[in-house]
């Protein structure tokens, strides 16, 4: 398990965002959003551009060499930085479990894995001073890696109970899989769409107006899916309704211009 | 001719299997691709109906989360379990002179051809007609029914799941339940085509049906084959759990019991039982412990009135052995409780083990199956049937990594096969483009040029992994690549002008 302890330490000052190569291909929503909030929070947010992806995709297709060389990339881009944010929870735990699978890591490099975090994981360890706000109801679905490799159930969902008038429906088997899986959703379409149906199935019995993931990959899947042909089930990331309840007093008044909230 | 017929199956000729591709026996060497298989699958009717129950069943245990009991034996059983991996053939070699010493005949078979000829002579030299037999996957692995059946034994399988699938002519479609893919209505037709009248759906009259087909066939059989859960090293014992008491049957009343095991299932210490034998059962089917445990220490002794006169242990290897001292030893620690695949929304999805076409189906299966393959790259697929959620790591008692051991698996595959060369130089490519920020710009243009130019339907149609994508989504909106990093440079512009001018005017 590798929940941040982060109660007694002061707020990182220089925070990267990991956009992760699907946000920065097709869910630049999430991106954006993760960085409107962290300056909320009074973060000066940088974007390393050298930046590409973390290496999961060719490690999850049978292609560990090739994983192994874009994460070598990743540990050299991140390096200099007091944190690492990411939009994509399966990235985060994919550099949390994997690392120490392809490569022996260095002290320096387990260390920067350790200030590594999922962006609820973040949130909830320095943005106590956020004031939140939304009116509506969402349901949370437990990405796998999210809420198994990384072991993370707890930070999205406390986050989400910070939102004030916001409800929160929980919906049967909420970590179940959604069936996108990475390649797997190209390889076995069928049933990955079967998966997803399943999925929006109980989103929907849910009642909630969105169902929301700190996934992007997950949502892609299922949005796509519901777009398509599925149940009609509305998907936001965590950080896009995060975003959306930052109370208008507390968003910085220009970009980029910290606003001191008390961590 | 001393044995009658089975009663159990009289009638078998009635009935008419609906399911062909699911039939016990070796599957053809060149079967579809999985994506088709599993397209199939999931048209099949039982298959949403499983996925209901198999979802409930999850839902209901509770899967992949344990009591701070079991959790603790949960630690001692994963411990227990790779103790003996460093040194299995010794291990092997007590077990055996332990079961020699108790009056048994052990059998050591590295190839499933060798376990099915050892267990035929044996029946050829007691001139058994009539087999019963209690739960045993190793038997499924060397297609042992079949063999015997070919060279004229009667061969009844019977706990009760085994029993149905056996008449349905299907492969069991789950380590624990066999028959968890039929519900109550699709047995009491198969067993109303076998008696060829009107059986009732109640499970009460279900079992006693079975139960009075089975009974007489265990006072006629001169065999009796069964499987084995724990073999223990130190006394020579076989366990064998079950909840219908149809082992203690299958050990007891037959002249002859044959005992079949695979290699890992020797365990250090008879003591050990004390904590794999609730833990399984935990696992299996949420009991404290099954009804039956049946301990089998040698046949029948001087005095005793009950027992077989001989008793044979025949131990398979089918390839396990190669994995021991790889990363992959570790499937071995498995107990065969069949979490992984309830916990599996893959294996629930396609309605079972079916559709994986091999004898284990689901994560373990998956990880499994490759290392029994008797062909060169046999169900070396199989690890890429996974979404790998993880819920099969959570849910196994012994704690085998399986989605790590998938993703090794698949390296292998990759390796290996020699149709790769293609995606081999695509994830190279991949790999060199994506190394550079330049590579990874002109991905991103390209892309959202794409995204821009091409219609959806256009694009959906492009070689590649858009297609499969494409059939039951909408694509992902590729014209928006790289519209983060735009708008993002786009701020970090319009911040350095203001302090620039708020600089100049300092200055000024």
């Amino acid at each position: 398990m590798t929940e941040a302890d982060t109660s007694a330490r002061p707020r990182p000052a220089r925070v990267a965002l990991f956009t992760s190569c699907m946000g920065d291909l097709a869910a630049g929503g999430p991106a954006r959003a993760t960085v409107e909030v962290l300056e909320a929070m009074g973060c000066t947010v940088e974007l390393p551009r050298g930046q590409t992806c973390c290496g999961q995709p060719a490690l999850n297709s049978g292609y560990p060499a090739e994983a192994g060389a874009l994460l070598d990339r990743w540990l050299r881009i991140f390096a200099p930085y007091d944190a690492v944010v990411t939009p994509a929870g399966s990235c985060a735990a994919f550099l949390h479990h994997h690392l120490g699978r392809l490569r022996e890591p260095t002290p320096g490099q387990r260390a920067l894995i350790q200030r590594t975090y999922e962006f609820s994981q973040f949130v909830v360890a320095y943005g106590a001073g956020l004031r939140l706000r939304l009116r509506g109801s969402v349901t949370y679905h437990d990405s796998c890696h999210m809420a198994r490799t990384l072991g993370e159930r707890r930070a999205p969902r406390e986050l989400l109970a910070r939102i004030e008038e916001l409800k929160v429906r929980e919906m049967a088997g909420c970590d179940t899989c959604c069936g996108f899986g990475g390649t797997f959703a190209a390889k076995f379409p069928d049933v990955s769409v079967a998966m997803a149906d399943t999925k929006l199935g109980t989103a929907a019995a849910s009642g909630a107006d969105w169902l929301v993931s700190a996934d992007p990959g997950c949502l892609l899947h299922l949005s796509g899916r519901a777009r398509k042909a599925g149940p009609p089930v509305h998907t936001r990331h965590l950080a896009e309704i995060v975003r959306d309840a930052l109370v208008p007093a507390e968003v910085p008044a220009g970009p980029g211009a910290a606003t001191e909230v008390p961590a | 001719m001393t044995e009658q017929h089975s009663s159990a199956l009289a009638g078998r000729e009635r009935i008419r299997p609906d399911r062909p591709e699911w039939a016990a026996g070796d599957i053809p060497p060149h079967r579809r691709p999985l994506p088709l298989i599993t397209r199939d699958a999931l048209t099949v009717p039982t298959a949403r109906p499983t996925h209901d129950r198999l979802a409930a069943l999850n839902e209901q245990r509770h899967v992949g989360t344990w009591s701070p009991e079991v959790a603790e034996l949960r630690e001692r059983g994963a411990a227990i379990r790779r103790e003996t991996l460093p040194d299995l053939e010794k291990y092997l070699r007590q077990l055996t002179g332990n079961v020699e010493r108790n009056g048994g005949v052990v059998h050591r078979a590295a190839t499933p051809a060798d376990a099915r000829a050892a267990i035929e002579r044996i029946a050829r030299e007691n001139g058994v007609r009539l087999v019963v037999k209690s739960k045993s996957m190793a038997t499924e692995e060397i297609h042992l029914n079949s063999h015997l059946t070919a060279h004229g034994i009667e061969v009844v399988e019977t706990d009760l799941g085994e029993y149905i699938v056996q008449l349905a002519d299907e492969r069991p479609s789950h380590i624990v339940g066999p028959a968890l893919h039929k519900s109550r209505q699709d047995v009491a037709d198969l067993f109303g085509q076998l008696a060829g009248d009107v059986v009732s759906g109640e499970p009460d009259d279900l079992a006693a049906f079975a139960r009075t087909r089975l009974r007489a066939d265990f006072k006629a059989a001169g065999m009796g084959i069964s499987g084995v859960n724990f073999a223990a090293a130190d006394t020579g014992t076989l366990a064998i759990v079950t909840n219908e008491g149809n082992a203690d049957m299958v050990t007891s009343q037959p002249r002859i019991h044959v005992a079949v095991m695979t290699v890992e299932k020797v365990i250090p210490r008879f003591a050990d039982l004390g904590v794999l034998v609730p833990l399984l059962c935990d696992a299996a089917t949420k009991q404290r412990v099954s009804v039956y445990q049946t301990l089998v220490n040698g046949p029948r002794r001087e005095g005793e009135t009950d027992g077989p006169e001989q008793l044979h242990l025949v131990i398979l290897d089918n390839g396990r052995t190669k994995a021991l001292g790889t990363p992959q030893e570790e499937v071995l620690a498995c107990i065969r409780c069949g979490n992984c695949q309830i916990a599996c929304p893959v294996y629930r999805t396609v309605g079972g083990g079916h559709p994986y076409s091999a004898v284990y189906g689901g994560p373990i299966g998956a990880v499994l199956g490759p290392l029994l393959g008797e062909r060169p790259n046999q169900d070396s697929d199989l690890p890429f049937l996974s979404s790998l959620c993880g819920a099969c790591f959570d849910a196994c008692p012994v704690k085998i990594p399986i989605p790590d051991l998938l993703v090794n698996l698949r390296a292998e595959h990759e390796r290996a096969r020699p149709d790769a060369r293609t995606a081999r130089a695509g994830w190279r490519a991949w790999s060199l483009v994506w190394r550079t920020e330049t590579g990874f710009r002109v991905t991103l243009a390209a892309a959202r040029l794409a995204g821009r130019l091409l219609p959806e339907r256009l694009l959906a149609r492009l070689p590649g992994p858009g297609r499969g994508w494409a059939g039951g989504r909408t694509l992902p909106p590729l014209r928006e690549a790289g519209a983060f990093r735009r708008w993002f440079r786009r701020r970090e512009e319009t911040r350095d002008r203001k302090e620039n001018r708020a600089r100049d005017r300092r200055q000024a």
